[in-house]
């Protein structure tokens, strides 16, 4: 069969979500000299990696195992990045998808803008940062996600900016080097042809909300795993310094509860969540290096600690940090005056315990990304009944999907840790260049175009 | 003294029944606690409520129709309300009670209690106490 | 709106006063609650076992009485309003289990399972609303601190029962809100008080009602109230041994709901049967006006 050059495979892959799973394939295909368009929904990339303090088992900062691939992704001559963007449409088939991104109005002129910060020093306007900083700290209307983010522009936040819900401020606009502050900048829409996809939409946490018994977001010292990340993190609202919400008092007793909304088939996800066992460990650990005469008591029913020395680094928290693991689920948490009371459960010794803690840590459920089901749905991907993305076959496919030319890379599948997020994104890029590769080669015939065996079952499977 | 395990001891007569009666699979129980941590009578008892499941999942039955931990149930229902694997135990401690009841008769009579209280105390106390504790 | 409604035999004897205090409040607020012409004890606990049909015959019948009369029925005793709405939801589902009772009760015709179980406090909030029971109300609470009590039968368990949120219940907050009292948050406002384990075990009663107790005391209540008369029967009666247990015990009255919505609304107070508890409420009633 003769290929016109209309119709010619076009080795381009769209990557859907800048976390460390798209940023991990976007620099394998684009470091092989082919080009990427790479899409986030944020002001800018790294996604839930960018909020860790360290990860689990080095304990490496993450920030700076992350920060060498978020700049190289911002730099990167083969890689087009578009951050406040989300895919609108894609239609087409394996070489040839026609794709139509958003890009929302961050009122910001990205040309023009250089980064300097002064519009976000000035701004007079506050508010609870509940995304970056999971409500532990805060932005201001204009803001970037953090101190490093890539890129680092701005955007304003429109529900909250003074000059667009009151018609006053523009303090920004004067103080601005470069004139970059347009508030009347649109959302503008880009149509771009790529040949393969790769979907890394990641996770989310369970909300809080939803665990009545545990509070239910009511009690203020009650928070999340991700809210704690922030309170060890060295550039985050507490400067690394373990402080209480409701109090900024430092906590010498701290409760981790696992499993809080994870294997509970009858009112929450069914599932383990895979991460939270290690993650405790860890969230433990930091906790006694930065509060010397503190105390750890982790609540677990299991622990799930698979492989690549992950055993030993429980371990580690258990005999060098003195972290007290209590098996059993905890039943209840509430506000007692200044202390937030636990009730939980030995069963090992088969008594209820109850500790007035100072803070307490909640190992949520790790949950699709509403915007992940959203891209599924517009992919036309199957989910489980959970909602996570299903590759094409459990056990040997996990990378691919039932349409040739559209893969999976990390969470966005179900939960996992970094390495095999990481893992997975090569793989998917693996299977990327090797569709670029065979197209490569397939153009370089001399004349004509002709199709291999292969790649004419690959078109039309 | 080792616990011997075997076909015929877990799965006897009475495990059989505690299931048919509370309509409850015991192994579906995977012993989180989180029942016993939510029993507010759970401080009286000689055995938490989640240990009530364990002995019945290891056919030991016996044990738990020795302890005084049915009768301090209130089925106030704190626990089927927060199982993450839907087990009714409240339903398991009533097979429980019934068993015991069955075998050893009434666990409380109307002679034990004074004449005082029948008279002022509200009636409800007695008949819901009287369902529970007598055959 | 009439609404048919089942008092139990608690309200009906030791606990008049809860029932008095409920009809005459519910009244003002223009909901007659019409007792049934007949009816029989619920039996005071939902049979948890699944072939114990006979004790499910006493609140069949009472359901199937009320759905002679109607397609709804009130309650004011949660424990009733657990037991009947429980057994109604079983029979819903067990066709067996229902054609054994329709069997054995001998009617002329069978309860298909038609009936909807409301409690009281629900049928206010619902029906009535309280901006409404804000508009009606004489004597306001003045800022008094009331704890709600909700128990377990209102809450538990949740989809079988629960008109409200489970584990942060506000519906008698939000009326006590409404008669101008002041919302007391504490974490013990669904912990059981201890029900019929009193009949054998008083110290057990004892000790978890003291559990309620203090809860409410330590975070600010200056009064209780309870939607059930075995609550409020071992919260209030618990308080007489109570400084025997407890060194320096601050008694705390505990009352229905129902007392201080009709005193609120500006009813007279008589057969609340207020001289009949074991903690006074009538001074704290007195000094707030509303006695």
């Amino acid at each position: 069969m003769i290929r016109s050059e209309e119709n010619a495979p076009i080795s381009k892959v769209l990557v859907i979500g800048a976390g460390i799973a798209g940023m991990q394939a976007a620099l394998d295909v684009a470091n092989a000299g082919y080009s990427v368009l790479l899409v986030d929904r944020l002001p800018s990339i790294g996604g839930h990696m960018a909020q860790l303090s360290e990860t689990f088992p080095t304990l490496d900062c993450a920030q700076c195992i992350l920060t060498p691939r978020t700049v190289e992704v911002g730099h990167h001559d083969n890689i087009q990045l578009m951050t406040y963007s989300e895919v609108e449409s894609v239609e087409g088939k394996l070489g040839n998808f026609r794709v139509v991104v958003r890009r929302d109005p961050a009122y910001v002129d990205w040309d023009v803008c250089t980064g300097c910060g002064a519009c976000t020093e000035k701004c007079p306007k506050r508010v609870i940062s509940t995304q970056f900083e999971v409500s532990m700290g805060r932005r201001k209307a204009i803001y970037t996600l953090s101190p490093q983010a890539v890129p680092n522009k701005p955007v304003i936040d429109v529900g909250n900016c003074i000059w667009f819900q009151r018609g006053k401020c523009r303090v920004c606009e004067k103080v601005c080097p470069t004139g970059a502050i347009n508030y009347d900048q649109e959302a503008y829409t880009l149509e771009e042809r790529v040949g393969a996809i790769i979907v890394a939409t990641g996770y989310d946490l369970y909300p809080v909300v939803n665990l009545g018994e545990y509070g239910g977001d009511q009690v203020p010292d009650v928070i999340d795993g991700l809210a704690f990340e922030r309170l060890l993190s060295s550039s985050g609202p507490t400067a690394g310094k373990v402080r209480r919400p409701s109090d900024g008092k430092e906590p010498k007793e701290v409760v981790f509860v696992q499993c809080a909304g994870s294997r509970d088939p009858e009112l929450h996800m069914p599932y383990c969540s895979k991460i939270c066992c290690m993650y405790t460990a860890k969230h433990a650990m930091l906790y006694k290096h930065r509060v010397h005469d503190g105390q750890a008591y982790v609540f677990y029913i299991d622990i799930r600690s698979a492989g690549k020395r992950y055993e030993e680094f429980v371990q580690r928290a258990m005999e060098e940090d003195d972290t007290l693991y209590l098996r059993g689920k905890v039943s209840k948490i509430f506000r007692d005056g200044d202390k937030t009371v636990v009730w939980g459960t030995d069963t090992l010794i088969g008594q209820n315990i109850e500790i007035a803690a100072d803070l307490v840590v909640l190992a949520t459920a790790m949950v699709p990304r509403l915007e992940g089901k959203l891209v599924a749905q517009m992919l036309d991907l199957p989910t489980d009944e959970n909602g996570w993305i299903l590759p094409a076959e459990d056990n040997i496919q996990p990378v691919e999907t039932r349409w040739p030319g559209i893969f999976l890379a990390g969470a966005a599948s179900g939960p996992k840790d970094i390495p095999e997020t990481v893992a997975q994104a090569s793989g998917a890029a693996g299977k990327v260049l090797s569709l670029f590769a065979r197209w490569g080669r397939e153009q370089e015939r001399e004349g004509q175009l002709q199709t291999s065996p292969e790649a004419e079952r690959l078109a039309y499977a | 003294m080792r616990v011997k395990l075997s076909r015929a001891s877990i799965k006897n007569d009475l495990v059989r029944k505690i299931e048919e009666i509370s309509g409850q699979d015991l192994l579906a129980c995977y012993q989180c606690g989180k029942c016993s941590a939510g029993c507010p009578a759970a401080f009286a008892m000689d055995m938490l409520p989640s240990q009530v499941i364990r002995y019945a999942q290891l056919g030991m039955v016996d044990k738990v129709l020795q302890s005084d931990t049915p009768w301090f149930c209130a089925a106030c229902q704190t626990c089927y309300a927060r199982c993450p694997k839907g087990v009714d135990l409240a339903r398991i401690m009533e097979a429980v009670r019934e068993i015991i009841l069955q075998e050893n008769g009434d666990h409380v009579t109307v002679d034990d209690i004074p004449a005082a209280e029948l008279a002022e105390f509200p009636q409800q106390l007695f008949i819901g106490g009287f369902r529970k504790y007598t055959a | 709106m009439k609404i048919p409604y089942f008092p139990g035999c608690t309200l009906s004897t030791t606990a008049r006063g809860f029932d008095n205090a409920v009809r005459a409040s519910a009244m003002t607020l223009g909901v007659e609650l019409v007792e049934l012409p007949e009816w029989n004890c619920c039996g005071a606990t939902f049979p948890l076992l699944v072939d114990n049909a006979i004790d499910l015959i006493g609140p069949a019948e009472v359901l199937y009485k009320a759905s002679q009369e109607g397609q709804q029925l009130a309650t004011a005793c949660t424990t009733c309003y657990n037991v009947v709405k429980r057994t109604n939801r079983t029979l819903k589902e067990d066709g067996d289990m229902l054609d054994k009772v329709n069997y054995f009760l001998e009617h002329d015709s069978d309860y298909e399972g038609s009936v909807e179980v409301l409690d009281v406090v629900q049928i206010l909030r619902d029906e009535v609303g309280w901006d409404e029971v804000r508009e009606a109300v004489k004597k306001p609470l003045d800022g008094l601190k009331v704890a709600a009590y909700y128990g377990c039968m209102v809450v538990r368990p949740p989809d079988e029962v629960a008109y409200d949120d489970p584990d942060d219940p506000t519906s008698l907050d939000d009326m006590l809100s409404a008669l101008g009292g002041q919302r007391v948050a504490w974490p013990h406002k669904t912990e059981c008080c201890g029900a019929y384990l009193a009949v054998k075990s008083p110290e057990v009663t004892r000790e978890m009602s003291y559990a309620v107790l203090s809860s409410a005391i330590r975070n600010g209540a200056e009064l209780i109230v309870a939607n059930c008369p075995l609550c409020q029967f071992n919260l209030d009666r618990q308080q007489q041994t109570m400084s025997q247990r407890y060194a320096g015990y601050e008694p705390i009255p505990v009352l229905y709901y129902a007392q201080l919505l009709g005193l609120a609304l500006g009813l007279d107070g008589s057969g609340y049967d207020l001289d009949k508890t074991t903690v006074d409420a009538r001074p704290l009633l007195g000094r707030v006006g509303l006695l």
